[in-house]
């Protein structure tokens, strides 16, 4: 009798420079998260992670949406835009390096530390990245 | 002491069936059933927003009466630090104290003095623990149980000492034993509260197995017999008060500013804390050494057994002339030892309540955050409360878990 793997897909559209709703997408995955009772070091890997893509998203891209799927192993969050995409992905990887505006610095965002610490919270991080778009493909374990 | 004591509790007659509370419970705990409220115990955090906001008195605190320590044979009073804000400006505090020790106490203690141990002891722990990310104060007992709740990953952030009423209650028994040789059983000591939450942690403690405490009265309900002993009487002694930075921690940034920490956030009102503390989970802090939450806006003032209005009662404690808070100079040294022999840590872990989990098991909570988010696809979204519950989301998960009927709402 084979395994029955239940998974749960969640997804939300991220719309470009709106800073109204900027972090609900990963405010909402949270929620659910707790309401799972996911463990709450994992909870807080995840959030941190995804409300730093989610702002990524924001400011950098053209639009795009989180994708999550969530199962009894594993959690993989998703992050798929519209362009313009990265340049120099090790590059954006260094800690302090950031291509934002002064409009969006002057927010508060854009020190540079996104993609490290994103990096920092996942067990396994994916990036692809052309001038169509950037997806980041993140894995939490349980 | 019983698992679910809460100090705060409804009056079904004077309950109306308003939803004023409903709405205003920062933890969804209140549902209104056949026109009454009803608390769920296991969610109330007793910080006193519904009794703040009922319109007909309804939402109470349970306190103790003055009585509770008539049988010791050393009876002290604990004033709160709010309480200098709570009298006509610049009303002596000495003659707070004599008035407070004429309704039958020995000793009258002030715990701005234990807030200025607190600050010294604060301080030097920040120098040397490294925690990731905020340390949160474990000052409010409301904030404490909010994080145990509903942000159990921010638990190992909470400043691991004590808060100043059980600092006050653990010196003022050590003092009181070694000068009288007496035992903690002759003591009886008793919070003047200001604070819902604060007796809830007198008598169901967390991080701790019993508080030094025995008891606490609302400083509302004894609020009358304090002005009547003021006006019959002019005498009064001289007490130990607390130094000026201690009384601070009467209001909301006074804690941080008499730590003297660089980089803090200082906030007050549960909803604020609660949008503070989920910036807290998504790292946006990461650069900040403290955080100072109160649930109560204004701070300690602004506690739901207090007289004054909070503002006021701020502006009382800054313009404070120097005979009303103390100039004393604290052994940093002996302070410093008091924190390093544990004498002020918890002894007790605080355990998540889970509360906000659905399942203990993944699959099951899958299933059932399903069929939440199917019944609130029905829903109308208008938030109305007339269906007993203060969300729609909220009335979905309650159908979920069988609580309440979809027919309970008013516009399917």
């Amino acid at each position: 009798m084979g395994e029955i793997k239940e998974a749960m897909e969640l997804e939300y559209e991220i719309v470009p420079n709106d800073f109204d709703s900027a972090g609900e997408a990963s405010s909402n995955l949270k929620r659910i998260l707790k309401q799972l009772g996911i463990n709450s070091k994992i909870v807080r890997k995840i959030a941190v992670a995804s409300y730093e893509a989610e702002i990524n998203v924001i400011i950098h891209s053209l639009g795009g949406n989180m994708n999550v799927i969530i199962s009894a192993e594993k959690i993989e969050v998703k992050f798929k835009d519209n362009g313009p995409g990265i340049d120099d992905i090790d590059l954006a990887m260094t800690e302090g390096f950031s291509t934002a505006t002064d409009d969006v610095r002057e927010m508060g965002f854009g020190a540079g530390m996104g993609l490290p610490n994103i990096k920092r919270c996942t067990d396994d991080l994916k990036i692809f990245s052309s001038k169509e778009g950037t997806i980041l493909e993140m894995i939490f374990n349980m | 002491m019983n698992q679910y004591f809460h100090s705060v509790v409804l009056d079904e007659e004077k309950c109306m069936g308003c939803t004023n509370c409903m709405q205003k419970c920062p933890m969804e705990a209140i549902r209104v059933k056949n026109r009454k409220a009803i608390i769920d115990k296991e969610r109330c955090i007793d910080c006193g927003e519904c009794i703040k906001v009922c319109p007909y008195h309804a939402q109470k605190s349970v306190t103790d009466d003055i009585d509770i320590i008539s049988d010791f044979k050393y009876k002290v009073a604990l004033m709160p630090i709010t309480v200098f804000g709570q009298f006509e400006d610049n009303t002596r505090i000495d003659k707070i104290f004599e008035a407070t020790k004429k309704l039958g106490f020995d000793f009258v203690y002030d715990e701005a003095v234990f807030a200025d141990i607190a600050s010294i002891m604060i301080k030097n722990l920040l120098k040397k623990q490294k925690i990731e990310g905020p340390v949160i104060s474990s000052h409010c007992p409301a904030v404490i149980r909010l994080i145990q709740s509903q942000f159990p990953d921010l638990i190992e952030n909470l400043l691991n000492i004590e808060s100043t009423v059980e600092i006050a209650g653990r010196l003022i028994r050590r003092e009181l034993k070694e000068k009288y040789q007496c035992t903690d059983d002759d003591i009886g000591i008793i919070y003047i509260s200001p604070c819902t939450a604060r007796v809830t942690s007198i008598k169901r403690p967390l991080g701790i197995h019993y508080s030094a405490l025995n008891g606490a009265v609302s400083f509302k309900k004894i609020y009358g017999d304090i002005v009547r002993n003021l006006k019959s009487s002019n005498n009064y002694g001289s007490y130990r008060k607390g130094n000026l930075k201690g009384t601070r921690w009467a209001f909301i940034g006074g804690q941080s500013e008499a730590i003297d920490i660089d980089k803090y956030v200082a906030v007050d009102g549960i909803f604020n804390v609660v949008d503070v503390l989920e910036a807290v989970e998504m790292g946006k802090l990461d650069n900040i050494k403290y955080i100072e939450a109160s649930a109560c806006i204004g701070g300690c003032v602004g506690g739901p057994l207090n007289i004054e209005n909070p503002y006021i009662a701020i502006s009382r404690f800054k313009h404070m002339e120097l005979l009303n808070h103390g100039n004393l100079k604290y052994n940093y040294y002996e302070i410093d030892k008091l924190l390093r022999s544990g004498f002020m840590h918890w002894d007790k872990e605080i355990v998540p309540t889970e509360i906000l989990t659905l399942d203990t098991n993944i699959v099951e909570a899958m299933k059932k955050l399903e069929k939440i988010e199917k019944i609130l696809k029905k829903l109308p979204g208008l938030d109305c409360g007339s269906c007993g519950a203060p969300s729609c989301r909220s009335f979905a998960e309650d159908i979920a878990k069988g609580r309440a009927k979809i027919e309970d709402c008013k516009f399917i």
